[in-house]
């Protein structure tokens, strides 16, 4: 397999509280591949979407990667350590080489100016283009698309176009200077179900299509199963599971994965079977339990969770971060 | 848009017709005989009895009101009982320092107030921010007549930079006339900027938590662009609100400070007229200040359009 486009090693987030600071990722580690999507699974709070932001550099004020790396093999086959880059190097490529996708498609845009001035700003900071040139492929990127009516619709406002027509628009606006990487923070999550498979129908075909590499953030394992190439599994601020999408969902094999899998419904479970919700919550940063973050809510846990788990192969490319990976939950 | 615009006229119209008829109900509705009133106590009954025809009083009050608001039509308020002058004429000689005196010291306020508000937002927190806030409530709190007072003291007496009262002699030109406006300006500016300030922080740290801000720093700009052209453009309608109104206020006459600096504007005027019981005066004063306010509340509104789309009427 050729050089990742994105590899991401032992990161470290923490943000400043009013006198502590709180890690919100520790230790992660994933890589991505060109042309490919590699999900990153998980509930709320579970350090995705900090994921996310780090690899853009737009942590808030009050976050700070504390540790680890960020490589990022640019188009020309340079690669860099974005944690290390000045803001000027990560402006350039913001926008120009790793897009991104907001989850909120009625809020990400802004109500003041039309959608062809919105995504030409992106091709006004990245490129060369005069104005005439900009309009054209911003209306060729609409018709890609498949916005309906491309040519009237590019001086619309936002508020002129439905939520799937906007996130539409946000992937225009995304994959317009044609980025190695994409990523997509819950996509999907605001839109309704129809819709849902219109918008992941779209990037899969833009994908194959342009053949960026997309990190997708959700918490959706139906998503999961529909976009991913590669899943990593995310609690409480670190990776506890990571595999190829087909193994993971055959053989899930850390405890809140399987939680996870077990709590929705999905096609070709046996009829009747209950739904098993996880019980409790994820703990909150400033108060995780030392050991395996997960074992207050595992069936499993038992003495040895006490102690540091980090992810170890489990199968080939699959590794898990779990003393009792594999063994079924005999009692909840 | 333009049966939008041609509709808030007709309602402004409609507006100071209403003010016509209140101003007119004033006069006739304080107790006793206006004329007898306007006079005082010292009056002959001969003299009021002049007054009364004067003012046509002693005609039915349905032709009283239908004179007045046919005059009031064609820029007829009636006489100064002081000044033995149309009143249009006195409000007009007044007009000019008080509308330069507002313009001046709104341009001041927001020269300084803007770009601090949008700073202190963006730096929330920060102690730029803090002082920045502590400083305006000081400015806010303390009176401007105190302000005008210590300017004159130190800054027009003791350094001689400004003229310390008063707005040139009959033959002044403009530029001197405007020189008489500059430390008044920035005594009303002071108390205005502070208004002015806590709008735009507050306006601005809303929109800089917006989703879209995100957005525009995911796309690679730089951050004086997200925050002037992104964020800025969507606080801005909270900010020309408070424009408005501030400005609206200062053409109704700032009285302390024209009273302090002794300029002759309205503020002045109107108050001497109360004084004087110059009732066309006031009334005059009224209508002009009330057409005034609705005219920059159109204007307010229609700045609504231009910036944020989504505004329908």
């Amino acid at each position: 397999m050729n050089e990742p486009v994105l590899d991401v090693r032992n990161l470290r987030v923490a943000f400043r509280a009013r006198r502590s600071s709180v890690t919100a990722l520790r230790d992660v580690s994933f890589t991505l591949h060109p042309g490919r999507t590699l999900a990153l699974v998980g509930e709320s709070g579970s350090g995705k979407s900090v994921s996310s932001l780090a690899i853009m550099g737009l942590l808030p004020p009050n976050g700070a990667v504390t540790g680890g790396a960020i490589h990022y093999r640019a188009v020309d086959g340079s690669v860099s350590d974005l944690t290390k880059a000045s803001k000027s190097e990560m402006r350039a490529r913001r926008g120009a080489e790793i897009a991104m996708i907001f989850q909120e498609p009625m809020s990400s845009l802004n109500p003041l100016f039309t959608i062809g001035d919105q995504i030409g700003e992106m091709l006004l900071l990245h490129t060369d283009l005069d104005a005439r040139q900009r309009r054209q492929r911003v209306l060729e990127m609409l018709e890609l698309v498949e916005i309906p009516a491309a040519a009237s619709r590019i001086d619309n406002y936002p508020h002129e176009l439905s939520g799937g027509m906007r996130q539409r628009v946000m992937i225009a606006l995304a994959m317009v200077c044609n980025p190695a990487l994409l990523i997509a923070d819950e996509p999907t999550t605001a839109l309704d179900v129809t819709i849902q498979a219109q918008i992941l129908d779209l990037m899969r075909r833009l994908q194959k299509e342009l053949g960026m590499s997309i990190l997708f953030i959700t918490h959706d394992m139906g998503v999961v199963a529909e976009m991913a190439d590669d899943v990593a599994v995310m609690y409480a601020g670190a990776i506890v599971e990571q595999a190829g999408a087909s193994e993971l969902f055959a053989r899930p094999s850390h405890p809140y994965t399987r939680g996870l899998l077990h709590s929705i419904p999905m096609p070709g479970r046996p009829e009747g079977e209950r739904l098993v919700p996880i019980p409790g919550t994820v703990p909150p940063l400033h108060a995780m339990p030392e050991g395996c973050a997960f074992a207050p809510r595992c069936g499993l846990a038992d003495e040895a969770c006490r102690e540091p788990v980090s992810l170890s192969d489990f199968a080939p490319n699959h590794r898990v971060a779990c003393f009792h990976a594999g063994r079924e939950v005999t009692h909840v | 848009m333009a049966r939008y615009i041609l509709k808030r006229i007709l309602g402004m119209f409609i507006v100071i017709f209403l003010v016509l008829t209140i101003a007119f109900l004033i006069v006739r509705l304080a107790p006793g005989d206006p004329a007898a009133l306007m006079l005082g106590p010292e009056a002959t009954p001969e003299e009021t009895a002049a007054l009364r025809t004067e003012l046509g009083l002693d005609r039915p009050i349905v032709v009283q009101y239908f004179t007045f608001v046919v005059n009031a039509a064609q820029g007829d308020l009636g006489t100064s009982l002081f000044f033995r002058q149309p009143v249009t004429q006195v409000l007009a000689a007044r007009a000019e320092p008080t509308i330069f005196l507002a313009l001046f010291s709104l341009v001041f306020a927001l020269v300084i107030a803007t770009p601090i508000g949008i700073y202190a937002a963006y730096r929330r927190g920060s102690f730029l921010d803090q002082s920045a806030i502590s400083t305006a409530m000081l400015a806010a709190s303390i009176p401007s007549f105190w302000t005008g007072l210590m300017f004159q003291r130190y800054l027009a007496t003791d350094l001689g930079l400004f003229p310390a009262s008063g707005y040139g002699g009959p033959d002044a030109s403009f530029i001197e006339r405007m020189g008489y406006l500059i430390l008044p300006s920035i005594v009303l500016g002071i108390v205005n900027s502070a208004l002015i300030l806590r709008f735009t922080r507050a306006s601005m740290l809303d929109i800089l938590g917006e989703d879209y801000i995100r957005t525009a720093r995911s796309k690679g700009m730089g951050e004086p662009r997200v925050v002037l052209r992104h964020a800025l453009k969507n606080a801005a309608i909270p900010i020309i609100t408070v424009i408005g109104l501030t400005f609206a206020l200062l053409v109704s006459g700032a009285v302390v400070t024209e009273r302090v600096f002794n300029i002759p504007g309205m503020g002045n005027l109107v108050v001497s007229a109360v004084l004087r019981r110059d009732y066309p005066v006031i009334q005059g004063a009224l209508i002009v200040v009330a057409s005034l306010y609705v005219l920059i509340n159109l204007v307010t509104d229609l700045l609504y359009l231009t910036v944020d789309k989504r505004v329908r009427y």
